[in-house]
């Protein structure tokens, strides 16, 4: 029996969705000894682990995972803006996980109800391990939010700055038959409540912008992820051809 | 409460020492001497301190790992070591001591960790032979705590023990692919080996003749072995796994000795072993000030956590008050069923 071929279009999709895995995995590897308490050290690094489990089999549905993960310049990579954005203090990462993995959540929910193709074995796996990360960020975002006014002010602005890139996610990717009006609209209901719950005002702003709205997708990103990615190719790059 | 009197104090002693004797375990309601009490709090903290020091000289390379593969296993471990860091800090707590409190001596230098983490990690080499070395020595460590005369110190041994073996095992594969690889890769490897080799040996503390807590950690079998013993018992391990390797141990004085069945090996610079633990290491500002500054930076955070709970707990309470007057109520007018 052969593997059947996978097709473009679904390599369009793995290239997207892993990209996203691996970019956020990467970023909350770099909280790796920097957490505020022992247990959130445990809980970012298996949030990162699950992440970089999913891009390593989205991945290597499209091709190599190390020559896509280490060979590509940032022009060509397709993940969204949101998941590239430094870390910033603990809230800025919190909210990024939040609207993330609401994001993640439904997308793979739906993936894993309906037939995904290529993509149904890593749905029916990844819907488990987005619940928990979804769980932790609404978990924080309510302590955060509804703490001490310290918390609550920071919760807020880390909220407020990243919400501009949350329009993005709905973009269609091409390869997945999702409805993304309804993805969005689930997305915004999810948000809002939680949002309310740990008393916090909904962002006002735009959720996207001339830079935002696809961008990441297209191949677009903000600046500080070359650097990202130069931290993270380097090494691999000095060896050409080298296995590890 | 009653005075204990010198008797009493006698008497407890002597079940202590049969315990002991006997090699039974002791367990926190039991009664122990302070001077072990205190013994086994320095020895469990201290354990635990490097078990969090020890994430950063691996966290480095994190976000350079070479492979995805091995970027996964190296976030696994770092993980570990968070986890083994709290196994550590509950039993050293079944001691009446705090996790904050251990935290705060750490961070203010008056409990130490592990010397070996005041070195740098260079390359990504460093990562294979923190596992082959560090985690090796540390195994040939801890395995003898396993049977250790506090229970709670020697469960978390067995549970800590099998995640560092496989640590273990996975720096060694990650060094043999290196020392097969490209001649870079093998100069690479080799230049890790010769710089954590020594550090890695005077991991098992100062000769035995020079270290402080050793006799009486014995006869109360807090340890089972002698630092020297321990410390030869490495090398035994290691001359044929470096051959295996393919890799050199940078010490011109190591050869078998036939008569002692043991490995011969050079003097170790005990002059940079007392200095690194004086705080003089390559490292060492540089492990505790990061150590300190996610601490500080995390206090909001705390805080938030704290101050969300005990408004939950006191809102929780206010409901589950309300629930039980409304039980009452429906239990008045005949609603509530069995």
């Amino acid at each position: 029996m052969t593997a059947p071929e996978t097709t473009p279009t679904a390599i369009a999709a793995a290239i997207a969705l892993g990209d996203d895995a691996l970019v956020l995995s990467h970023r909350l590897g770099e909280w790796a000894g920097h957490a505020p308490v022992l247990e959130e050290e445990v809980a970012l690094a298996n949030i990162a682990l699950d992440l970089l489990g999913q891009a390593r089999v989205l991945l290597s549905l499209a091709g190599d995972e190390d020559e896509l993960a280490y060979l590509r310049e940032e022009r060509a990579f397709r993940n969204v803006q949101l998941v590239e954005q430094p870390n910033g203090d603990f809230a800025h990462t919190i909210a990024r996980q939040l609207y993330f993995s609401t994001y993640q959540r439904l997308m793979y929910g739906r993936l894993a109800a309906a037939d995904a193709g290529d993509l149904s074995g890593l749905a029916a796996k990844a819907v488990k391990e987005v619940a928990y990360h979804q769980d932790h960020a609404e978990q924080w975002t309510l302590r955060l939010g509804d703490g001490t006014a310290e918390s609550h002010e920071r919760m807020q602005r880390a909220c407020q700055a990243l919400w501009r890139f949350t329009g993005e996610l709905f973009q269609p990717v091409e390869g997945l038959d999702i409805d993304w009006h309804e993805l969005e609209a689930d997305w915004l209901t999810s948000v809002t409540a939680l949002l309310e719950r740990a008393t916090l005002t909904v962002p006002d702003g735009p959720r996207s912008g001339a830079w935002s709205a696809g961008a990441g997708r297209q191949g677009l990103h903000t600046e500080s992820f070359g650097r990202m990615l130069a931290e993270m190719q380097h090494l691999h790059r000095s060896h050409p051809g080298a296995t590890w | 409460m009653t005075a204990v009197t010198a008797d009493t104090q006698e008497a407890y002693q002597a079940v202590f020492d049969a315990a002991v004797a006997a090699d039974e375990r002791i367990e926190p309601r039991d009664w122990m001497p302070e001077a072990y009490r205190a013994s086994l709090v320095r020895q469990i903290a201290q354990h635990a301190h490097s078990e969090i020091i020890g994430m950063q000289p691996e966290a480095n390379w994190i976000t350079r790992a070479p492979s995805l593969r091995r970027k996964a296993i190296l976030m696994a471990k770092v993980q570990d070591e968070a986890g083994h860091g709290l196994y550590l800090y509950s039993a050293a707590e079944t001691l009446g001591v705090s996790r904050d409190e251990l935290l705060d001596k750490l961070h203010s230098g008056r409990q130490k960790y592990s010397s070996i983490f005041n070195y740098p990690t260079l390359t990504w080499a460093d990562v294979g032979a923190i596992g082959w070395l560090v985690d090796g020595a540390a195994i040939t460590n801890q395995v003898p705590l396993c049977r250790c005369s506090y229970g709670p110190y020697a469960r978390a041994m067995v549970r800590v023990c099998k995640e560092e073996s496989f640590h273990q095992r996975q720096g060694y594969e990650a060094l043999l692919a290196l020392s097969r690889g490209t001649p870079e890769q093998h100069a690479m490897a080799q230049d890790a080996v010769n710089r954590w080799w020594w550090p890695s040996l005077m991991m098992f503390g100062p000769p035995d003749d020079e270290s402080a807590h050793s006799a009486q950690s014995m006869a109360w079998k807090i340890k089972r072995h002698s630092n020297d013993e321990l410390r030869q018992r490495f090398v035994d391990i290691c001359v044929p796994q470096a051959e295996a390797l393919g890799l050199t141990l940078p010490d011109p004085d190591l050869r078998w000795n036939e008569e002692r069945g043991h490995y011969d090996f050079g003097a170790i610079d005990w002059t940079e072993f007392w200095e690194v633990l004086k705080g003089n290491g390559p490292c060492n500002e540089q492990r505790i000030s990061q150590r300190r500054r996610a601490h500080e930076e995390g206090a909001w955070v705390r805080e938030a956590a704290a101050a969300y709970a005990a408004k939950h707990e006191q809102r929780g309470r206010r409901e589950e008050h309300g629930q039980r007057e409304e039980h009452d109520r429906q239990a008045e007018h005949g609603e509530a069923t069995a």
